[in-house]
């Protein structure tokens, strides 16, 4: 009776904190469902962002929002594109262009005005996606090609992935009420299409490509420019690569 | 697509300061979010006093054993529904429960919350209720006696064994309820704490926080139901039993408030990326909601107060409505200041780009799931629950028992 007794105890109580410590293994690593980049030979989808090119015409989340049923309200966005104006005060004002809005060119004769410049600005398809760690449900997922995508059929909608996302890239779909962003334009990389907002930018800002391909225009352009990424302190390993990325960029 | 939504969208875009990303407009997280983690604190929080008595023997504050038993409970049915209401998709809630992700946090809250109502609350109201139950049962006649019976699960046995085993029960269910309560709502801190994108919430202090401020809410409250309630049903305040729970909300204040001050502290020594936008976001946004609300009236005066009660111990001591009144203010107040602190950190966390560069505005809606109403009957919900609960377990004898020092009620007598 009693020996019966202490090993149930002694049973439960193994499980139990198996359990737990079991859980907590699995959630401690914030790579825990991340893919490590795949080996040679799989594609390992990558973006690059060429700031000195950027001529800030908008013409990206045009095509975006045309492709991927974005709604046209100004508060809903997979890209856009950020305008920096320091002056030589040392101020920095930053403003989000609108689409179809070509920037006002008044700037160049205001000498005031130290440096300015514009930046792209889209889901970074993150390494170890924040989002991905916390979706309760597991609709955000990365795929094998390391995109980051939105499972809409799943989604609870409870947008703790949109305060996951340190860049501020995903809202919440006011038809679907799920969860969405930029995938790439998972549907024509997948046919070997490029991304609307690449196929469009009329001056090459923007790169997509195959991070493992040996020649490439991204591989190219990873070997022949100075890279940043956004936010690299909280090590989500961006997929976004900048060229030229001023450090007042956040 | 809704195009009131739309509207309140484009009303908002003037009163943005700086630069926001633009997606950052919509405050994703609102009333309701807020409502949530206040609703959680009271469960952990009431949870905590009956303990207590349970667990540390506090024999002073019995009368509020089975009130605090059954506020937890109230609330704790009620937290759920704040949550699922503000899903995009209440209808696929199940999810979470059915496929949840073991890498999120959110998904840990359906086991987390079924343990606590399960192998603890129910549980622990069960045993203590059993013997009572049985009792009621055969004294009443119709619906009453059929509900008691029921409840009891049909069990009969009052003999000394199963008294014994009831006492034995539920010294392990409070002790195993102890961890689980602060598991409750450590947990709720930790879904925002482990937020690393969003410097406001993340801090390791920030469950700890929580938890101490639950634990005040959750004092707080049941104080005030007993000084509410008692009178009105008939019964005499026992002031032995105020004084005595007063003592541990005014300690559990104080630890709280010292948390809160060392995180003000070190972000502010630290002053790291975000200290100016988040400075610029207390110092206007939320002024009124965090100086005013909460650390003035919900921590301060309270304290003052009832450490004036303290300090002129012969004043107060003699004089019993007075001493009434203080606690009672206190108290109120205390429950402005909690449901500030929620607020301060639920909407405060996402009012400030994370971009660093500009600020947004939260448009609290009145009518609606996310709007003032909902969330004042979600709000006043437990209160009926508890009136029903009490109606069903009336807590009576031990509510209007003088703080007897021992041997007064059935399920006291567990030492």
């Amino acid at each position: 009776m009693n020996g019966r007794r202490t090993f149930l105890r002694g049973f439960l109580s193994v499980l139990l904190s198996g359990g737990a410590i079991g859980g907590i293994l699995k959630i401690l690593p914030s790579e825990a469902d991340a893919r490590e980049a795949p080996p040679k030979g799989q594609k390992w989808y990558g973006f690059g962002v060429s700031v000195d090119k950027c001529i800030g015409c908008a013409r990206c989340m045009e095509a975006c929002k045309n492709e991927n049923n974005v709604p046209r309200e100004p508060f809903f966005f997979r890209t856009w594109v950020e305008r920096y104006i320091t002056r030589k005060n040392g101020i920095t004002v930053v403003k989000a262009i609108g689409p179809n809005e070509e920037p006002s060119p008044e700037v160049a004769s205001d000498k005031s005005i130290l440096r300015s410049f514009f930046v792209p600005k889209l889901c970074n398809q993150c390494a170890s996606p924040p989002c991905v760690q916390v979706c309760p449900v597991g609709a955000t997922f990365q795929t094998k090609d390391g995109v980051v995508l939105v499972n809409e059929t799943t989604c609870i909608g409870c947008r703790y992935c949109i305060q996951a996302c340190p860049y501020g890239a995903r809202y919440l779909h006011p038809v679907t009420r799920t969860a969405d962003k930029c995938t790439f334009c998972y549907h024509r990389i997948s046919h070997a299409l490029l991304p609307a907002c690449v196929e469009v930018c009329p001056t090459q800002a923007r790169i997509f490509g195959d991070l493992n391909a040996a020649a490439s225009p991204m591989s190219r352009f990873l070997r022949m420019n100075k890279i940043h990424v956004l936010k690299p302190g909280l090590n989500t390993e961006p997929k976004v690569y900048y060229a030229n990325l001023d450090g007042e960029v956040r | 697509m809704n195009p009131e939504f739309l509207h309140t969208l484009q009303d908002l875009l003037p009163q943005i300061q700086g630069y926001i990303y633009p997606n950052e407009i919509e405050i994703h997280w609102g009333l309701l979010i807020v409502v949530y983690p206040y609703i959680t604190g009271v469960v952990a929080g009431a949870f905590i006093l009956a303990s207590l008595v349970k667990v540390f023997n506090v024999r002073e504050v019995q009368p509020l054993y089975r009130l605090s038993l059954l506020t937890a409970l109230a609330y704790l049915l009620v937290a759920p529904m704040a949550l699922v209401a503000h899903l995009g998709h209440p209808e696929r809630f199940y999810e979470i429960l059915l496929t949840p992700q073991t890498s999120s946090a959110m998904a840990m809250f359906g086991f987390v919350y079924a343990w606590y109502l399960m192998a603890v609350l129910l549980l622990e109201v069960w045993f203590v209720h059993r013997t009572d139950m049985i009792a009621w049962a055969e004294q009443e006649k119709g619906v009453m006696r059929l509900i008691h019976r029921t409840l009891a699960l049909y069990s009969r046995d009052t003999g000394d064994r199963a008294v014994a085993f009831d006492h034995k029960a539920l010294r392990v269910i409070t002790i195993v309820g102890i961890p689980s309560a602060f598991l409750l709502h450590g947990y709720v801190g930790f879904i925002f704490g482990s937020i690393k994108a969003n410097p406001w919430w993340s801090s390791v202090l920030i469950p700890i926080v929580f938890l101490f401020s639950a634990i005040v809410s959750g004092v707080a409250l049941v104080i005030l139901l007993y000084m509410v309630i008692t009178p009105l049903t008939g019964g005499k305040i026992s002031m032995r039993c105020v004084d005595k729970a007063v003592d541990f909300l005014f300690y559990a204040v104080i630890v709280d408030f010292s948390l809160e001050l060392v995180d003000f502290i070190h972000r502010v020594y630290q002053s790291e990326e975000e200290i100016k936008i988040l400075s610029e976001m207390v110092m206007s946004k939320l002024f009124e909601s965090l100086i005013i609300v909460q650390v003035l009236l919900g921590m301060l005066i309270p304290l003052t107060l009832i450490s004036l009660t303290k300090i002129f111990r012969k004043r107060f001591g003699l004089n019993e409505d007075l001493r009434k009144m203080v606690y009672f203010i206190s108290v109120i107040l205390i429950q402005f200041g909690i449901f500030a602190t929620r607020w301060n950190v639920v909407i405060g966390g996402q009012m400030f780009s994370k971009s660093f560069r500009g600020l947004t505005t939260y448009k609290m809606g009145f009518g609606g799931i996310e709007g003032l109403l909902f969330a004042l009957l979600l709000l006043a919900l437990p209160i009926v629950i508890l009136a029903v609960l009490m109606k069903i377990l009336p807590p009576w004898k031990e509510m209007h028992g003088e703080a007897a020092p021992e041997g007064v009620e059935v399920a006291s007598s567990s030492s």
